[in-house]
């Protein structure tokens, strides 16, 4: 995993990072922290045939790219909120413009573009090689919990 | 692509429904079960609590990125179950509420089909743990049900 945090780095990316490296269902996909920047995080899973969800075609499941959006956007939230906050998914809507490229490893570049009172809002694309050629795109919102319990 | 609704009958008519489930590696991966539903005719669908499909560690709660998949696979096996896509379905776009926390139990998918036109089919889901009338999540989206231009059916 080659991860790089900006100057800046507050705790936020440090529970960010930590989220990668510890999630039960992420580990078990693959899903792994590529690059942290100052407003995006970049994240991956590699092609592997279980993740495929039309066996005719290769293509990997919808739902896997569902997966990556929403622990990478929660991440990209989690890199802007304060030490003792958690957050949980309120909705998520992926557009899938066209399939992924079969063989090849899913990208996300995700970014919390506002972070209110009680939500935060992200936005994503995911793609395989160039990130100006996204297969899917998303928005999504969180609750910001600032104390304990709430979903994980 | 024919293939594979042809599998999808064979399966009902041999009252084999693993078969269903093992069809598509990522539902064999989430641990989903498909069984036909003496009830509504369809299919029910389930998948079993397990540990690697939390999302934080610690917490118990299934990873938001597992409802969603666990909803679309759902969609996705009962328009096929109705046999009246001559594909796989193709999905468009699907949006997720979270609505109450999913916890260390079975979830079972709810599906409703709302409109299966000749191209596309409009699909309305919810996952629920121990009561349907309190789901923990809902979802709806749009499946394409023609093959890509090029592929004969």
């Amino acid at each position: 995993m080659h991860t790089q945090a900006p100057e800046s780095a507050g705790p936020g990316i440090e529970r960010a990072r930590y989220l990668f490296e510890t999630s039960p269902h992420g580990r078990l996909i693959g899903l792994e922290l590529v690059e942290i920047a100052a407003d995006e995080i970049v994240t991956r899973v590699p092609y592997r045939e279980e993740l495929i969800g039309n066996p005719e075609t290769g293509h990997i499941h919808g739902g896997v790219i569902t997966t990556l959006i929403d622990q990478s956007c929660g991440a990209a939230v989690l890199m802007r909120t304060g030490a003792e906050e958690r957050v949980v998914t309120l909705d998520l809507r992926v557009d899938h413009l066209r399939p992924a490229e079969p063989g090849r490893d899913v990208y996300a570049r995700c970014q919390c573009y506002r972070l209110a009172e009680e939500v935060a809002f992200a936005r994503a694309s995911a793609y395989e090689i160039d990130a100006g050629e996204p297969f899917a795109t998303s928005m999504s919102t969180f609750m910001r919990l600032r104390e304990g319990g709430g979903r994980g | 692509m024919a293939e594979l609704l042809e599998q999808v009958r064979a399966a009902r008519e041999a009252g084999d429904y693993q078969r269903l489930t093992d069809l598509v590696p990522y539902a064999r991966l989430l641990g989903m079960r498909l069984e036909p539903c003496r009830a509504q005719g369809g299919l029910c669908i389930r998948m079993p609590y397990r540990e690697d499909l939390i999302g934080r560690p610690g917490s118990g709660s299934l990873h938001g990125g597992v409802l969603g998949a666990f909803l679309e696979h759902a969609a996705i096996m009962q328009i096929l179950w109705h046999a009246e896509s001559c594909c796989l379905p193709r999905i468009v776009n699907f949006h997720v509420d979270y609505l109450r926390r999913a916890g260390e139990a079975e979830t079972h998918a709810t599906v409703e089909i709302r409109r299966q036109g000749r191209r596309v089919a409009n699909v309305h889901a919810s996952a629920w743990q121990s009561d349907p009338d309190r789901p923990v999540a809902a979802a709806r989206g749009h499946f394409l049900l023609a093959p890509p231009e090029g592929v004969s059916p």
